[in-house]
């Protein structure tokens, strides 16, 4: 059974509000799961009922076989969860911490110590286990957050926006650790960094106003992503008329000087097809460039167009 | 089980910070200092009272106002204690560790409970020591001792339940203190009223905790007085359990 997480018509209210809506989604081992959505879009809230923290109005939570709601103590030994706010207790040393961790999740005493020390050999807190929580940096709390998620190691790691308020060099060393986590675990981030999607997961969903609006492989957004326009720069005014009338070429813009910017079908690729036809009408080609949407665009576009939602397959 | 590892965190956690030490050591000066003057007042009243029949003994004259005494001063410091058990967890956003762990509701809050119930008896102990110290000059009604150190604890145990309550309603500590506070002293208190005139003063009588406390203090152990501190203790400690649950259903 490779299933970890799987939620179905997730509803939560808070008062008349709306927060989450009827969310369903799978989580399989070795997924690498992105969270994506605005700032209060229920990417917070859809975590906290999945590890428990909150109950959902309506819905079920199936973690690793086991009913979240049913058997709340069995369920919650499968998951290991970073909230937003990593909870540290600062008047602890970052050993005493851990060892409190391991406790609560039952780690038994004679495995305690190893589990606490690959817990820190992975998250690169090697040097600091006797050092106070309080004057460890953002970056090393973030981490020992994250120690103190996979220290038990369960089955599903959720990470609500890990990499919040890192340094570059921090961020790549988180992103490298999801990746390795993900090998084993299944993981579950959340985030606005949308690069971060695209390089450390193999799944990605977006969340708009509570409703999920996408769900697909990092591979299927690739091809969301993929070209159906050209960018042209040319040297004299573009004959606009016969470059319109080519097949697969829906429309053109003029972009003001000198550049035209070419819609196409998404299937075929009409480059070369326009590359000669701009040089046989004597404009003088200078640049001509596939344009990618980004994944920023795609993002936009979903979230823009959710209104006119239809029911996603999950 | 789990209870267990929750109460020695917290436990240990209150010893890490400065608070509990000062707290230690300002009761222990302040009491050692009642102590001896009760000592003082017995030893000029000696000469007086020795030579009575059915005169009170060291034990009456000097442990049983001592207990009494503690008992007020518990009732301003037991809030500063209690005041960050839930509120401070929250207001720190750590209570989503116990949420995530595969703990019961009900651990959390026994383990809370435990912890610094376990603090308060360290300090019971610290106490318990001044009046044995008096073996060394003379003897002591060892069944009277007995009674005030257990109402010592039953009224610690209330003040640390009853705080834990309101801790667990608040988000602010500070506020957890002073409601805390508040609702120790109007328990205290609440019998004043009715001391005027009888008829009235029953119900509130029963509700004082100062009524059931001076009781214990007596050396009269009733069944009435532990069935109302063992009543106490266990109701809050079921609505904090709720209380901290609504966390999780929220609105």
């Amino acid at each position: 059974m490779n299933t970890l997480i799987e939620v179905e018509q997730l509803y939560r209210y808070y008062g008349d509000h709306c927060a989450v809506k009827n969310v369903g989604f799978t989580l399989e081992k070795g997924e690498i799961l992105g969270f994506l959505g605005p700032n209060g879009a229920g990417k917070s809230t859809t975590m906290q009922i999945i590890c428990g923290n909150l109950a959902p109005s309506s819905g079920r939570i199936v973690v690793n076989g086991v009913d979240m709601l049913d058997q709340p103590r069995e369920a919650k030994r499968a998951l290991g969860y970073l909230p937003e706010i990593p909870p540290l207790y600062r008047e602890l040393t970052v050993d005493e911490y851990l060892e409190y961790c391991a406790q609560l999740h039952r780690i038994p005493r004679r495995r305690q110590a190893r589990a606490i020390a690959i817990a820190r050999e992975r998250c690169g807190l090697g040097d600091v286990g006797a050092r106070l929580i309080n004057n460890l940096s953002k970056g090393y709390q973030q981490r020992v957050g994250i120690a103190q998620a996979i220290i038990h190691m369960p089955a599903v790691i959720i990470l609500d926006e890990p990499t919040v308020g890192l340094d570059p060099i921090q961020i790549r060393e988180i992103r490298e650790l999801i990746r390795e986590l993900g090998k084993e675990h299944g993981v579950i981030l959340s985030t606005h960094i949308l690069p971060e999607v695209q390089e450390s997961c193999t799944h990605v969903q977006i969340i708009h106003q509570g409703q999920l609006v996408l769900r697909d492989t990092i591979d299927g957004l690739e091809r969301q992503m993929s070209n159906s326009s050209l960018l042209l720069t040319t040297a004299r005014p573009l004959d606009v008329e016969r470059v319109n009338g080519l097949d697969a070429v829906q429309s053109v813009d003029d972009l003001g000087a000198h550049q035209y910017r070419v819609y196409h079908e998404k299937d075929g690729n009409p480059a070369e097809q326009i590359a000669r036809t701009v040089v046989e009408s004597g404009c003088g080609l200078l640049e001509m460039v596939a344009e990618r949407r980004s994944l920023e665009q795609v993002f936009i576009d979903m979230t823009n167009t959710a209104d006119s939602l239809q029911e996603l397959p999950s | 089980m789990m209870a267990l590892i929750i109460a020695a965190r917290e436990f240990r956690t209150l010893f890490i910070s400065p608070l509990a030490w000062a707290v230690l050591g300002v009761m222990q000066l302040i009491l050692g200092f009642m102590f001896l003057t009760q000592l003082d007042y017995y030893l000029m009243l000696q000469p007086r009272i020795a030579g009575m029949e059915d005169a009170p003994g060291i034990t009456d004259m000097i442990i049983v106002p001592l207990f009494g005494n503690t008992g007020v001063l518990m009732l301003l410091v037991t809030p500063l204690l209690t005041m960050r058990l839930i509120a401070e967890e929250r207001r720190n956003r750590t209570l989503s560790l116990l949420f995530s762990a595969p703990v019961s509701i009900s651990e959390i809050i026994l383990g809370k409970f435990f912890g610094v119930f376990a603090f308060l008896l360290v300090m019971v102990a610290l106490i318990a020591l001044m009046p044995l110290s008096l073996l060394l000059g003379g003897g002591l009604d060892f069944g009277k001792l007995a009674a005030c150190l257990l109402a010592m604890a039953l009224l610690l145990g209330s003040f640390a339940s009853i705080g834990l309550y309101i801790s667990a309603h608040s988000a602010q500590p500070t506020v957890a203190a002073v409601a805390t506070f508040g609702a120790l002293l109007g328990l205290w208190i609440i019998d004043w009223s009715g001391k005027s005139d009888d008829k009235s003063g029953g119900v509130l009588q029963e509700l004082s905790l100062l009524h059931h406390y001076e009781n214990l203090l007596r050396g009269l152990v009733s069944t009435t007085d532990l069935a109302y501190f063992f009543l106490v203790i266990f109701a809050f400690i079921v609505l904090s359990v709720h209380s901290l649950d609504n966390d999780r259903l929220q609105k």
